[in-house]
């Protein structure tokens, strides 16, 4: 199975890479841009047959390593 | 693989006579693998084909020399067993397709150049050359070339104690990127390419092999057009971290007797360090593609030997020091694989799925790399420019602003705080003086009182103007700029970035340019242990300045002993060392003020640059000398500026010029000069006169304005104009 | 005295730390590698700078799950003295020794130059060498050290006087301009609840030396060993 993660930052976070992008984009002349927020995707293949273990491992993964969860939100997808 | 194609051929590069060459020495058609092959050991970056000729010519020994040309780097002797090991090397096409992995890669290569050979990197510096500022491409250059060479070198943990960076339309479409590594390694624990001992293991050591910049070594060598764009793929990306890894496990495994001989997979990869370790020790090599780590699947023979992925060695080992190895890279977390072993055939024997991929003759195949005497114009001297033609400035110090201000001449500090210049502990000067200096550590990070000073120069519109004048000017400033930190000149590395040689003139400004770097060396006692040559830096039929940059170290025998260019306070003299003739040819006061690119370069007298640098050198040895900077670029009254800001201290100005006119005096770029900062002006000045050099006292330090004449120019104002410009260009963005 | 000094794949300023040791404390620090389980009776415990794991996934976070850090944080909670700068702060932080996270500069660059910094109070073993409100000048050298924690934790640092030092101007004031990476209230390093950890940005080991950056940080090392030499006998 696959496991695709989405780490971003919480909201209320301040996220100068994504206030970056925000601001690139609004000078590309690309208009009605509001909040942009930039995160991290992580891809795992993982041997697990089961989607309901391999997501509880997946969320262990997220709140041990990664993620940082005085800062970040992860969503896990479980795929396959 | 039978049938290669007139059409295979050309788009590998080798032209119809090399390839009747290749049939020659085969006695048969190569299959496509051994076609790479020949296409990347032939190809200009790797074979020197049309430089080497002129190479030859320029002094590579000395007492000093450990080391000349010809190894990863070059190697000079500083004494209590100690060497340095330092070489300049160019990453310029990777780095205008994809700055930031790039400028990266190419910090990542010539760390890998200099430990190699058994030294501890303990220095970075990088010479940039970018397009016009108004250039659309030429920010986004900046930011990811700075980025990537931070980025990489941060991480490693060495520091980047300085550089140089100019901006002219002529790299508007061919950055130039040139990173210089310093080590420093035990003197008898240096370790060279030669493999020696049939039946020796050859080991592969550090990141897989994937499907990295493919045919990056070629494409190093060909013009850019229109079609550079689609070529990104072939961009290799690096990994500091695996480096950083890499360094320390081959330190470890130097201290032992395991290795044989070493070589970094640079450009080419195992194609170029096998040829190159089998072809200096007189050897066979027989390689089995199936042992190499790889990171990608179904790889084939060609991709295999032709990927430049980063961050990978080969080693010769002596025989049953395999697990010694291993465990060191075990610790480490490094790939190591034994992929293969040294013969007595003369051969190349590429192994793949029990198939043999490839079988070249070494030798033949080494002695038969083309080298040519490509036709060559001389270039056209220029008429010299008058003082009387260039208009004077209302006010000097108004136009002192507005040069300190200027793309060329403001300060470089967005680029250096962006470096990690203190990393190691030992950083003396810092960037933003003349050169960079750090405190001596042996490779096991034992502290000594010793000192390295270590600058890169060269004047690329000066070379343009006059290639011969400008690379002499180029070795002597990077010669002034030792001796301005009170240290003594060693060797220099070059970094020969020209056009296209297959254009007459092009090949002439090489040629003139060797012959400036020639002369210079040979008068300072000054050889050149490394270097590399980027040719083909043209885009659409346009060359680039020729730009010859300069690499180059000194020592000090204390670290203590260097001085700095900032002015120590108030109540010091300053006097002007060495002779004003105010040549204002190819100043920055004539292109930024008055508008004009035009006239001959300054001239460069070898005879007085030496009399006058070894004055200044025991003047700083002994103590008289509280602060120093070599004139340049913008003349006396930038290096008085540079100074001020430096210490944060003004100065008054006398009115001391007689028979020059004023600007000429003040913006005139001549060679061979000083401005230091003394507590007796009457001591250096008489010391000066006895040893034939002119020296006159021409201020005071105090007080925090520049006053010239009644006029005065505010070290704040000054300063905002010279801090200002780089963030402002590139938060404008 | 002895300390030691954690190493980590990727670490690169472990050996300004030990020169800067060795010259405060007398004798060389312990270099322990990232692998081992096992510490030696020791003093202190330091978590140096550099790029540990290549700051891959994020700073600090991979080390933070090293071997030998289970039993650095236990030492910690059994009272052993550690301190972590740059990347050992993001590493402590990470382990949870420390409150807080650190984020990318706002400027979104690395910064290497000098910094001042306000010295929030010395009577703990690390900054007895300064007086309260003593500034020091010492380099930052990082990518990640913009301090965030919300803002109940950061009320609750600064209620329990938990903030070690601040980005500051040269004449102690507390101003935006003086903030190198956006670090919030101006945060440069922090303690824990029992002020027996540190963590801090800046790199105090490489201002030990007049030629080498100055000796903004020395006193940072000499106040740190007459402490722990004072704990020891104290101990005895």
């Amino acid at each position: 199975m696959k496991a695709k993660v989405h780490v971003t930052l919480k909201s209320g976070v301040l996220d100068p890479q994504g206030k970056a992008v925000g601001h690139a984009l609004a000078s590309l002349g690309f208009d009605g841009v509001g909040d942009v927020r930039q995160g991290k995707y992580i891809e795992i293949d993982l041997n697990d047959t089961d989607a309901g273990t391999a997501r509880a491992r997946v969320e262990d993964m997220c709140q041990k390593l990664l993620a940082n969860t005085v800062i970040e939100n992860y969503h896990v997808d479980i795929e396959g | 693989m039978d049938g290669i194609s007139p059409d295979i051929v050309a788009e590998h590069g080798l032209t119809s006579e090399e390839y009747d060459k290749i049939l020659e020495i085969l006695g048969r058609a190569p299959n496509l693998t051994e076609l790479g092959v020949f296409s990347v050991m032939w190809s200009e970056h790797c074979s020197y084909k049309s430089s080497k000729k002129w190479l030859k010519t320029l002094p590579t020994t000395g007492p000093q020399v450990i080391c000349g040309p010809g190894e990863n780097a070059g190697i000079v002797d500083i004494g209590d067993g100690l060497a340095v090991v330092f070489k300049m090397e160019s990453h310029n096409h990777p780095s205008f397709i994809e700055p930031y992995q790039g400028a990266a890669t190419g910090v990542g290569g010539i760390l890998r150049d200099v430990f190699t050979m058994g030294a501890r990197p303990v220095a970075n510096m990088n010479a940039l050359r970018f397009g016009s500022p108004d250039h659309p491409k030429t920010r986004h250059l900046v930011s990811g070339v700075v980025a990537g060479i931070g980025g990489y070198g941060n991480c490693v943990g060495v520091p980047t104690v300085g550089g140089e960076c100019n901006f002219h339309s002529s790299y508007d479409g061919n950055i130039l990127v040139n990173a210089m590594t310093v080590g420093i390694a035990e003197k008898d624990r240096i370790f060279y390419s030669a493999a020696t001992g049939a039946g020796n293991p050859v080991v592969y050591v550090g990141s897989k092999t994937g499907r990295d910049g493919i045919h990056g070594a070629t494409m190093a060598s060909a013009e850019f057009n229109e079609d550079s764009e689609e070529k990104r793929p072939t961009v290799q990306v690096g990994d500091p971290f695996t480096e950083k890894l890499l360094i320390e496990a081959c330190l470890e495994l130097m201290a032992t007797d395991a290795i044989v001989a070493i070589q970094d997979m640079g450009a080419a990869g195992l194609t170029s360090s096998s040829f190159e370790m089998a072809s200096k020790g007189g050897v066979g090599v027989e390689l089995d593609l199936d042992r190499v780590p790889a990171r990608e699947e179904n790889m084939t023979a060609y991709e295999f030997l032709l990927s430049e992925s980063q961050e990978r060695m080969l080693m010769v080992l002596r025989p049953g020091a395999e697990d010694t190895a291993r465990a060191i890279f075990d610790k480490w977390e490094l790939d190591f694989a034994v992929v293969g072993h040294l013969t007595d055939t003369g051969r190349m024997v590429i192994k793949m799925n029990g198939d043999v991929a490839a079988d070249l003759p070494i030798d033949p195949l080494a002695l038969a790399s083309p080298e040519y005497d490509r036709p060559w114009t001389p270039s056209p001297k220029l008429a010299e420019v008058t003082s009387d033609s260039v208009p004077a400035p209302d006010d000097p110090l108004a136009a002192l602003e507005t040069l300190m201000g200027s793309p060329d001449l403001c300060s470089r500090r967005w680029i250096w705080e962006q470096y990690d210049h203190l990393v190691m502990g030992d950083t003396v000067q810092r960037p933003g003086g003349d050169a960079g200096v750090i405190r001596v550590q042996r490779p096991n990070g034992e502290v000594t009182n010793k000192g390295l000073a270590i600058t890169t120069d060269v004047t690329p519109r000066y070379c343009f103007a006059d290639p011969e004048e400008g690379a002499k000017q180029a070795v002597v400033e990077a010669w002034r700029n030792l001796t301005a930190v009170g240290a003594l000149p060693l060797a220099i590395t070059d970094n020969m970035n020209f056009g296209n040689p297959e254009r007459p003139q092009i090949m002439g400004q090489f040629v003139g340019a060797v012959a400036g770097i020639r002369a210079a060396c040979d008068a300072l006692n000054f050889p050149v242990v490394s270097g590399n040559v980027s040719l083909y830096n043209e885009t659409a039929g346009e060359a680039i300045l020729p730009t010859p940059a300069i690499g180059a170290v000194g020592l000090l025998e204390r670290f203590d002993g260097s001085v700095g260019i900032a002015l120590p306070g108030d109540g010091y003299a300053l006097v002007l060392v060495g002779e004003t003739r105010g040549h204002l040819g190819q100043s920055l006061y004539l292109r930024e003020i008055a508008g004009r690119e035009e006239g001959a370069p300054p001239p460069v007298d070898l005879a007085v640059e030496k009399r006058t640098g070894d004055f200044i050198r025991h003047a700083i040895a002994d103590k008289l000398i509280a602060a120093c900077h070599d004139l340049s670029d913008g003349g006396l009254l930038v290096a008085l500026a540079e100074m001020a800001l430096a210490g944060d201290t003004g100065a008054v100005l006398e009115d001391v010029n007689g028979k020059i006119a004023q600007h000429a005096w003040l913006f005139g770029e001549d060679q061979g000069r000083y401005l230091v900062a003394v507590r007796d002006a009457g001591a250096l000045v008489s010391a000066a006169q006895a040893a034939g050099i002119p020296a006159q006292k021409i201020g005071e330090t105090g007080g925090k304005e520049l006053i010239l004449q009644g006029s005065s120019l505010a070290l704040d104002a000054l300063r905002s104009a010279h801090e200002g410009w780089f963030p402002g260009y590139m938060a404008a963005g | 005295m002895t300390a030691a000094i954690i190493v980590f794949p990727g670490s690169n300023r472990e050996r300004d730390m030990r020169l800067a040791l060795e010259a405060s404390f007398g004798r060389a620090p312990v270099m322990v590698w990232h692998r081992e389980t096992a510490l030696p009776d020791v003093d202190l415990i330091v978590v140096p700078g550099g790029f540990s794991y290549g700051d891959y996934l994020r700073s600090g976070a991979m080390a933070a799950h090293s071997p030998i850090m289970r039993e650095v944080k236990a030492r910690a909670e059994a009272g052993v003295h550690v301190l972590g700068v740059c990347n050992g702060f993001q590493v402590l932080c990470e382990t949870g020794l420390l409150p807080g996270a650190l984020m990318r500069n706002a400027s979104l660059k690395f910064i290497c130059r000098d910094v001042h910094l306000r010295v929030e109070r010395a009577d703990t073993a690390f900054t007895g060498g300064y007086q309260k409100g003593d500034v020091m000048r010492v380099p930052v050298a990082h990518h990640d050290g913009n301090y965030f924690a919300d803002t109940a934790t950061l009320d609750r640092l600064e209620g329990e006087g938990q903030v070690a030092v601040r980005y500051c101007a040269p004449d102690g004031a507390i101003t935006d301009a003086a903030n190198p990476n956006g670090s919030q209230r101006s945060i440069a390093g922090v303690y824990n609840d029992r002020f027996n950890v540190l963590g801090m940005m800046p790199h105090p080991e490489d201002a030990t030396h007049a030629l080498l950056g100055g000796l903004g940080g020395k006193p940072l090392f000499d106040g740190m060993a007459g402490a722990l030499k004072e704990l020891k006998g104290a101990a005895a």
